[in-house]
């Protein structure tokens, strides 16, 4: 604890207790953080999130299957087909059909996996930057975000909500020609990252507001239960990728940055080199891509073509039962775990063999994290939350789910 | 592939371990209540896991014991995973908290206390994490109704709802 200076008699100082959100610039997110200064200095935080809970596992307990893919667009909202390829995995896990999904459908949940998670780095690199002063470099992050986005646009049909994997395969096959332009995004995106680098990398103030600030140990960060860029800056080689690979991560050549001090710096250090590492991935895979389905064959998964729907009387049938009672998932329990931006991002899901799940529970990298905020940030001043707020990257959908 | 968990999880402690399965490579121990603080220790500090990646409630209505809270272990130095429960009745639904263990169980303690109104004796903050503390019932037992409402002011067209 901090103790009042001794101007304690003259100057009549006492501590100031403020509210930082929920709704301050720098709380994107909607989160509020309760504050003790003395003067400048954080004497004590109290961090209060929730005020985005619209209780997704309470209604996911209400909805059938398929229909829960659209509620975990809702929860990492920067990188949706990172959540709703975890999802569709974990309950291909209960209903034992993994081996089935078309290698296609596979591929595609891989490349755009990794395309989110370039967005993903690039949305919470720019609202960094931009808190401590570089509004510049936001632009560049956008621009390049904005060329991704084009690209799963293209492919998914929206910008922010996907909703693009189904149990057993995904919604449709992405368009001809979008893998130049995908490379196209590639291409153009990486000189602008070494122009950001340019900024940033030596840049004074930059270096003032984020080198050893912020400062989490290794043994810290795995008490917390922390995983993600926030545990790997603590210089922590933990990657589900490499460690627990899925999807085709074991066939592709791509490195773990790591930091060394477990700053800001080094978080913002590991996002940029992580996305060279994903544009890797990324090239490698895209010749790699094989043609093929991209759903699963099997009536009671998929949803039958149009064309034997208005022909076929199995087609009608077929249709309405996946429409009106979606699928069965045999009873059981699983836990499912994909490498988000974030961290380790999981689904622990329990089906009584009907329509709906049990339960459904996430597990949200981010949520460990903010709460180790608290002990992150106390005896640092109050300017420091910024940039290490910004680190963080929370995301309000997933941390109050 | 954490099998060897869960066989000394059993050479340990006997009787304490009701129920043991490997569903889908997921190592799952079904423990008695009484000891489960004793169970997490020793799997820190001898099976080394060093972290907890997950706590959560589960409503079982019909079964009894009602409640279930499920951990979820990873221990890096081993690579090991092995999920963790205990069951609790509805009418003592307390548990020992693990936070001496694992800090990082606070949070998510607080979560399972707020959705499902289980007690966790030890905690050192019990209250409401994303939730405000006005709220009623518990809101993640099957018996809450999924379409109640509780509006903290006077809503102008109740009827619409």
């Amino acid at each position: 604890m901090i103790k009042l200076s001794d101007t304690t008699k003259d100057l009549h100082t006492r501590y100031l207790s403020i509210m930082f959100g929920p709704s301050h610039p720098a709380m994107h997110g909607t989160i509020k953080m309760d504050v003790v200064l003395d003067g400048e200095t954080l004497v004590e935080i109290d961090v209060d999130p929730g005020y985005l809970h619209r209780g997704f596992e309470k209604e996911c307990e209400d909805h059938r299957w398929n229909q829960c893919v659209t509620y975990t667009d809702r929860l990492n909202y920067v990188s949706s087909i990172i959540n709703n390829v975890c999802y569709s995995m974990a309950v291909e896990k209960l209903l034992g059909i993994e081996k089935q999904i078309p290698e296609r459908a596979l591929w595609l949940r891989m490349i755009l996996s990794e395309v989110s998670r370039i967005t993903d780095h690039l949305t919470c690199l720019a609202a960094m930057c931009m808190e401590v002063g570089g509004f510049t470099a936001f632009l560049y992050f956008v621009k390049i975000r904005e060329w991704f986005y084009e690209v799963l646009e293209n492919i998914t049909g929206a910008r922010v909500t996907y909703s693009w994997t189904r149990i057993g395969g995904v919604r449709w096959d992405a368009p001809e020609g979008f893998e130049e332009q995908l490379k196209e995004a590639v291409r153009k995106a990486r000189p602008v990252l070494k122009e950001i680098h340019g900024l940033f990398d030596k840049n004074r103030i930059f270096l003032e507001r984020t080198v050893k600030v912020g400062l989490i140990s290794q043994e810290n960060a795995i008490a917390y239960g922390i995983t993600g860029p926030f545990l790997r800056s603590t210089g922590f080689n933990y990657d589900v990728r490499k460690a627990h690979p899925y999807l085709f991560y074991n066939d592709m050549d791509f490195e773990v940055p790591l930091g060394v001090n477990g700053d800001n710096y080094d978080r913002y250090y590991v996002r940029m080199l992580e996305m060279e590492q994903s544009m890797r991935i990324i090239e490698q895979a895209l010749p790699k891509l094989p043609k093929g389905p991209v759903m699963i064959d099997d009536p009671r998964l998929a949803l039958p073509e149009k064309e034997k729907v208005y022909t076929t009387i199995e087609g009608v049938i077929n249709h309405l039962k996946l429409i009106f009672e979606d699928i069965y998932v045999p009873a059981g329990e699983v836990y499912s775990f994909v490498e988000s931006p974030n961290g380790e991002l999981g689904f622990y899901i329990i089906s009584k063999g009907s329509n709906k799940p049990w339960k459904m529970r996430v597990h949200p990298p981010c949520f460990p994290i903010m709460q180790s905020l608290p002990e992150i940030l106390k005896g640092l001043m109050i300017a420091d939350i910024i940039p290490t707020f910004g680190g963080v990257n929370m995301i309000g959908g997933e941390m109050d789910r | 592939m954490s099998q060897v968990v869960l066989d000394k999880l059993k050479d340990r402690f006997q009787e304490a371990v009701l129920e043991t399965h490997n569903r889908f490579g997921n190592e799952t121990a079904l423990i008695k209540r009484e000891s489960l603080l004793e169970v997490m220790r020793f799997l820190k500090d001898e099976l080394g896991f060093e972290m907890m990646m997950d706590l959560c409630g589960v409503d079982h209505l019909p079964e009894t014991p009602r409640f279930e809270v499920v951990y979820h272990l990873k221990s890096f130095s081993r690579g090991y995973r092995v999920r963790i429960k205990v069951r609790i009745p509805e009418e003592d639904a307390m548990v020992d908290s693990v936070t001496p263990v694992w800090k990082g169980a606070n949070w998510y303690e607080r979560e399972c206390f707020e959705f499902y109104g289980i007690r966790f004796k030890g905690h050192p903050d019990l209250r409401t994490l994303l939730l405000y503390p006005e709220f009623e019932g518990y809101p993640l037992r099957k018996d809450y109704p999924h379409k109640q409402r509780q509006p903290r002011i006077p809503l102008l067209n109740p009827e619409t709802r």
